[in-house]
């Protein structure tokens, strides 16, 4: 699975599209697979602030509960309801099956997050230790 | 002088099908330090080998199981000082669902009693408690006349699970599969193997065999490949302890360290059925007497979620007030049901069916109500 060269990512397995001052967040396929088979997406309400580096939300597979972390500050202006009921949506197709969108706060924390390529090495590096 | 290094050096456990389990691409887990196959996701992964089991067939390796040879002229004297159920009303080739406990009435360890001949009994125990099992066996039998012999490391137990369990090992076996009753076993020859015992037995809540093969890597991993090709045509799924832990929450047996431990009693537990308080002198049966007569402060019951949230092993279960009543001891998404379902303690007056009560997820009361179980039970044959 290629990573979208126009997003960015963290270390958390997140990755955020931005369009302006609006980001759209998901969770990357290496983050899909690693839990395998998604049956629960607990997410936050719009209006609801999300800081860099914390969490905002849980995802669970059949077998494990993880945090979502957000990869920016913001506020959550929309939030894909459709992964209440079809939360296997992010199985299928991870990079495309968002889970909030938010405003922006401060655009410098971008400069943080990792690009297409060095998430990739990242992950790499992760599946070796394993 | 050192202390003793055995305790504190942690050695990974290894299958004879564990290569196999890592070429099948297999999520490895460890497992009561054990490295076992959570799923297998090249071949679909945990929800799919939950319904390979429901529907049409799955294999799973539970060679972590252990297994200990109870045998000579006083080793039913010896089952029955050891185990809860009546193994006297065992004939030759029948299996019983029992557990060891004790003297408090609480648990050793849930078991199979397999009687293999007149007096010969296989004892299939849990992987986590297989050396504490065999030295407690060992221990309470000293007065009987048997052999006890720990044989957890001469078998690669395959377990071929589902509907179509039946048909995949008959075309590997010469031994006719429909006359063995559920908790029944034969021996024959399977895949060209003399003298293998074919158990109708299992932890999934469906029909199907356990065999116990010959433990080496070359022989475990031709029947392993053969149960595949043989399965194929009924969807047969390579199933790892991920669905094996889904299938046994929806039948609601219990997991030693879940709904059983050393501080769980038989009546807490539910396991009455298995519990012959009539038969003769066991471990613990004192303690059971006392307790029932005095009553139970807490029992398992069977919940499904009504508000959004899964229960996980550990929740607090909470009144419908937000007072804290019991914990959750297994809680899974149930992949055939398709519901959140738990199993707990609570108190009794808590138990009644449709109670309310609420789960604390994540610092939330999220409702749940009680229902009966177990969650799945299987058609019954027509």
């Amino acid at each position: 699975m290629a990573y979208p060269k126009n997003y960015k990512y963290t270390k958390e397995h997140e990755w955020i599209s931005v369009d302006g001052q609006s980001g759209t967040v998901g969770i990357t396929d290496y983050a899909q697979q690693s839990l395998g088979d998604i049956v629960f997406v607990e997410l936050p309400k719009p209006g609801a602030e999300v800081n860099a580096g914390k969490t905002f939300g849980t995802v669970e597979s059949v077998k494990a509960v993880s945090d979502l972390y957000s990869p920016v500050s913001g506020t959550v202006t929309e939030v894909n309801q459709e992964l209440s009921t079809d939360p296997e949506k992010i199985n299928s197709d991870a990079h495309a099956a968002w889970m909030i969108k938010l405003r922006i706060k401060n655009p410098e924390e971008l400069k943080k997050l990792l690009s297409a390529e060095d998430y990739e090495t990242f992950v790499k590096e992760e599946e070796a230790a394993h | 002088m050192s202390p003793t290094v055995e305790a504190t050096t942690v050695t990974v456990r290894k299958t004879a099908l564990n290569p196999v389990h890592r070429q099948m691409g297999a999520k490895m887990v460890d497992f009561n330090g054990w490295d076992m196959p959570v799923e297998y996701p090249a071949t679909g992964g945990l929800l799919a080998e939950h319904m390979a089991v429901r529907t049409g067939v799955g294999i799973f390796d539970v060679s972590h199981m252990g297994d200990i040879l109870v045998s000579g002229p006083e080793a039913l004297a010896a089952v029955q000082h050891i185990s809860m159920n009546d193994a006297a009303r065992l004939g030759v080739g029948q299996a019983q669902y029992s557990a060891m406990l004790y003297p408090e009435g609480t648990f050793v360890d849930d078991i199979v009693v397999h009687r293999l001949g007149e007096n010969e009994y296989l004892i299939v125990i849990n992987a986590g408690t297989r050396e504490k099992d065999f030295h407690w066996v060992r221990d309470n039998t000293r007065e009987f006349d048997c052999t006890v012999r720990n044989a957890s490391d001469d078998f690669t137990q395959i377990a071929i699970q589902g509907p179509k369990g039946a048909e995949t090992l008959q075309k590997l076996t010469e031994v006719d599969l429909p006359p063995i009753k559920f908790y029944w076993l034969k021996r024959g020859a399977v895949c060209g193997l003399r003298d293998i015992i074919m158990a109708r037995t299992g932890y999934t809540g469906e029909d199907g065999f356990e065999i116990y093969v010959p433990s080496d890597p070359e022989t475990s991993a031709m029947v392993w490949d053969k149960v595949l090709r043989a399965g194929k045509a009924f969807g047969l799924l390579p199933c790892g302890l991920g669905a094996r832990n889904t299938l046994r929450l929806e039948a609601k047996l219990p997991l030693y360290g879940h709904e059983i431990s050393d501080s769980i009693t038989v009546w807490e537990a539910g396991l009455d059925r298995f519990c012959k308080m009539e038969k003769q002198e066991f471990v613990g049966q004192s303690a059971l007497q006392n307790q029932k007569r005095e009553g139970v402060g807490r029992v398992l019951v069977g919940l499904e979620m009504i508000e959004r949230g899964i229960a996980r092993d550990g929740y607090k279960l909470l009144s419908e007030a937000g007072k804290e009543i019991g914990y959750v001891t297994s809680g899974s998404y149930a992949p055939f049901l398709k519901k959140n379902i738990a199993l707990g303690y609570a108190p009794p007056q808590f138990s009644a069916l449709d109670t309310t009560v609420a789960v604390e997820v994540r610092g939330q009361a999220v409702k749940a109500k009680i229902v009966p179980t177990p969650f799945y039970k299987r058609p019954k044959k027509t």
